[in-house]
């Protein structure tokens, strides 16, 4: 998006390229980027392809999607099944695998699911349908979560009496937390998403360069915006320093949305959470508050759900938190593919194990 | 889980804006963006304008890389 | 027989329709001339070899920009004929109408129908109309089936890609798709994306004329370009290298496909094609085509090579090299 013609990003590109091979020379580095739409802005542009080996870009559980629990997939076939429900949910929850069956197929069998943009036309859909009860998936990370605490509020004030919502929100920062304490954790930077902190602002990481002496860039998702991020985390490296850049200050300021964030805390309390993969995280999910409790699809419409039955053999987890390569997973690209996905990897466009094997992991150069 | 784009406001009514996108029109809510004026550039996501532009780190941004495209090792 | 029932990704054209057809349709009917595979069938008839296809045509709304569903029926049955290296001739047509279709909706698509038809220059021969409850089709269905004569000389097939030839598309890629979609969402385009549903055979029959040896012509309609070409590496087991650089998207298509979520890659085109040709002839073959009104904007897109055998791979704006996968099942509008 910003002007520039091919000849000259090709240029500019090269002398990132150049310039990361030459600070990482005699070492191997590592690096994770927590963000799905990085996993995917990456290999759309064929950024492994340029760096040199020395340097691995991986993915951590950047996909709020993949990281939903089987047991939140369950709870919103089970809703879709009554035929006074319909379910709003963004395109990509669509095809996710729950225990046994998803909301396509679902949806196949005659529920009413239908797909939003936005929040706001979740609201509308309940407006429009007054004898329905109307459940919005709300999933996503801090990008995200605002605006469905938006919805609510609105809901609120317009005194509406059907629509609901399930949250499954997630905290980055909690969860790079998590990453960094857990045992088998090799980090040498971090590429933070760009979008979730334009949001949140710079403050939350800081724990990062306090606790954990760790660089990290704040990356933009255009070509160059994420090799500017691996080359000022190379720099930092070489220069042996930890400390917290940012590379998209055109779209992230010191202190991110603070509107959007006060919404989000009038609407939304902090909670721990399930990570699919991973487990439980303290302080890494959000819940609705008291004040809007009459808007939690869970505490006022009965539902009786399946019980919960993770895939055999899924190396999910390992993935997620970056200890595991996708092809390295005895699942990937024979039993678990895009379309008989198996784990939560696999499930989303931009989940880890669906990005790797669409652009080529396992079947053709990376 | 980031999708986002960029947009220019044309409009405003209350918290309603009429955005821009390469050619494309589109409203979206600005209740999340509440100082949000007609003119600005903004960050759009799912239905909403979350953050504004800021136009002249933008353009620091571009002039380092039409800059280090002299310093390319080798013609592409 | 399997228990599974059918999604709607079975109809997207990517992955899992090819799936469908594969292992549900073809053992079904299986004989050697359906075997082929290609966009009709190539048959020999008393020594006359004529080319046949079908299509069925359900988009909603069914009026878009640029077209609507009459138009959009007999221009693709066109297409798919053409497509053989034949001169379409004849078409059939079948209505399925739903109890309480305006009339003058049904003109005005019939109007639309035989425009089409006459700038084609084909004719609509035969035809079967049926109505159904209210509430059983969505408004009107249609049918189409082309026959057409293969020209002299030429042979056209997926299976004859071969490494070195270049690839040229006619045009700008997702036209069609995003006018249909913003109408269905409400995108407001000032200045009109509009579906490029057109007739192709006049410009094919103008290839065909000053370059006899086209390997393969095909459109890249359900699934997008990148369906397209991974299907011809498939069916003739090379490998495809396209440069991201010089495929042409336009401003408010590529706007709109980031708003939405969708890759202009896998969207469909309903007046465009790309063809295969041994590189001596490209010079010739682009001034023939950016001659004609649909093939204005004709460029070369990439090359046949022989590795990767039966992917395509893309050369990014930044230089880097990726795989450019078939569509797998729905493109859905994401947000993630």
């Amino acid at each position: 998006m910003l002007p520039m013609t091919t000849e000259e990003i090709r240029k500019t590109a090269d002398f990132f390229t150049s310039e990361i091979a030459r600070l990482a020379k005699g070492r191997h580095i590592r690096l994770m980027e927590v963000c799905g739409t990085h996993t995917v802005a990456i290999f759309k542009a064929g950024i492994r392809q340029l760096l040199p080996e020395n340097v691995e870009l991986v993915s951590g559980p950047g996909c709020p999607v993949c990281v939903t629990p089987n047991e939140y997939l369950d709870t919103a076939i089970a809703y879709s099944r009554k035929s006074d429900v319909i379910i709003a949910t963004f395109g990509d929850m669509l095809k996710v695998p729950g225990s046994s069956s998803s909301l396509a197929k679902e949806k196949a069998q005659g529920a009413d699911i239908r797909i939003v943009y936005s929040s706001l036309e979740a609201l509308e859909i309940a407006e429009k349908n007054l004898d329905k009860k109307v459940i919005f998936l709300a999933v996503g990370f801090e990008t995200t979560s605002p605006t469905a605490a938006a919805a609510i509020l609105m809901a609120a004030e317009r005194r509406c009496t059907n629509f609901y919502v399930i949250s499954a929100h997630k905290l980055v920062p909690s969860a790079l937390r998590a990453l960094l304490s857990a045992e088998d954790s090799h980090v040498d930077g971090f590429l933070l998403p760009g979008h979730v902190s334009a949001i949140i602002g710079l403050k939350p990481y800081e724990f990062l360069i306090e606790e954990y002496n760790t660089p990290a860039v704040v990356a933009g998702f255009e070509p160059l915006d994420i090799l500017q991020s691996v080359y000022m985390l190379m720099q930092q490296i070489q220069g042996n320093t930890a400390r917290l850049e940012n590379q998209y200050s055109r779209m992230v300021p010191q202190e991110g949305n603070v509107a959007a964030c006060k919404i989000l805390l009038e609407v939304y309390q902090e909670s721990d959470a399930v990570w699919r993969g991973i487990g439980s995280i303290p302080n890494s999910g959000l819940v609705i508050r008291e004040k809007y409790q009459v808007f939690d699809a869970l505490l006022n419409i009965p539902i009786i759900v399946e019980v919960t039955q993770e895939a055999k053999g899924c190396q999910c987890g390992k993935v997620l938190r970056g200890v595991l390569l996708p092809q390295d997973c005895p699942l990937f690209g024979k039993t678990c593919r895009p379309e008989h996905p198996i784990g939560s990897c696999m499930v989303s466009v931009e989940g880890t194990c669906a990005a790797w094997y669409k652009y080529g992991a396992g079947r053709w150069q990376v | 889980m980031c999708l986002a784009v960029p947009g220019k406001i044309l409009d405003r009514q209350d918290m309603l804006a009429t955005i821009e996108i390469g050619g494309v029109m589109r409203k979206v809510s600005v209740m999340l963006l509440p100082e949000a004026k007609i003119g600005d550039f903004v960050l759009i996501h799912a239905g909403f304008a979350v953050q504004v532009i800021d136009e002249e780190e933008a353009e620091k941004t571009l002039a380092l890389f039409k800059e280090l495209e002299q310093y390319a090792t080798h013609d592409n | 027989m399997s228990k599974e029932r059918i999604q709607l990704a079975h109809g997207s054209g990517g992955k899992l329709s090819h799936d469908l057809i594969k292992n549900i349709m073809w053992p079904a009917f299986a004989n050697d001339i359906l075997g082929e595979m290609h966009d009709g069938a190539q048959l020999q008839i008393n020594g006359s070899r004529l080319a046949f296809s079908t299509d069925s045509y359900v988009v909603k709304p069914l009026f878009f920009a640029g077209g609507d569903i009459g138009k959009l029926a007999v221009c693709g049955t066109v297409n798919d004929v053409a497509m053989n290296g034949a001169l379409p001739l004849y078409l059939s047509v079948g209505f399925v109408l739903e109890e309480g279709f305006p009339i003058d909706s049904l003109q005005r698509i019939l109007a639309s129908m035989q425009s089409a038809a006459a700038e084609a220059g084909v004719y609509i021969v035969t035809g079967d109309t049926k109505v159904v409850e209210k509430g059983a089709v969505d408004g009107i269905y249609i049918n189409t089936a082309g026959i057409g004569s293969i020209l002299d000389g030429i042979s056209i097939s997926g299976k004859n890609a071969f490494p070195g030839q270049d690839i040229i598309l006619s045009g700008y890629l997702g036209e069609h798709s995003l006018a249909v979609m913003g109408e269905r969402h409400g995108l407001d385009f000032p200045q009109s994306v509009v579906s490029d549903c057109a007739p192709l055979n006049g410009l094919v029959k103008n290839m065909l004329a000053a370059v006899p040896k086209i390997a393969v012509l095909r459109d890249p309609t359900r699934g997008g370009l990148a369906t397209t070409l991974n299907e011809i590496a498939l069916q003739s087991q090379v490998g495809i290298m396209i440069d991201e650089s010089s495929i042409p998207v336009s401003p408010a298509v590529q706007a709109a496909c980031d708003i939405l979520g969708f890759d202009p890659l896998y969207l469909a085109n309903e007046g465009k094609l790309i063809v295969f040709v041994d590189p001596q002839f490209t010079k010739l073959l682009l001034e023939v085509m950016q001659q004609h009104v649909y093939g204005r904007e004709a460029r070369v897109i990439g090359k046949v090579v022989k590795e990767p055998c039966g992917q395509v791979g893309l050369r990014t704006n930044i230089g880097g090299v990726r795989l450019l996968d078939m569509l797998v099942g729905d493109q859905l509008p994401r947000i993630c």
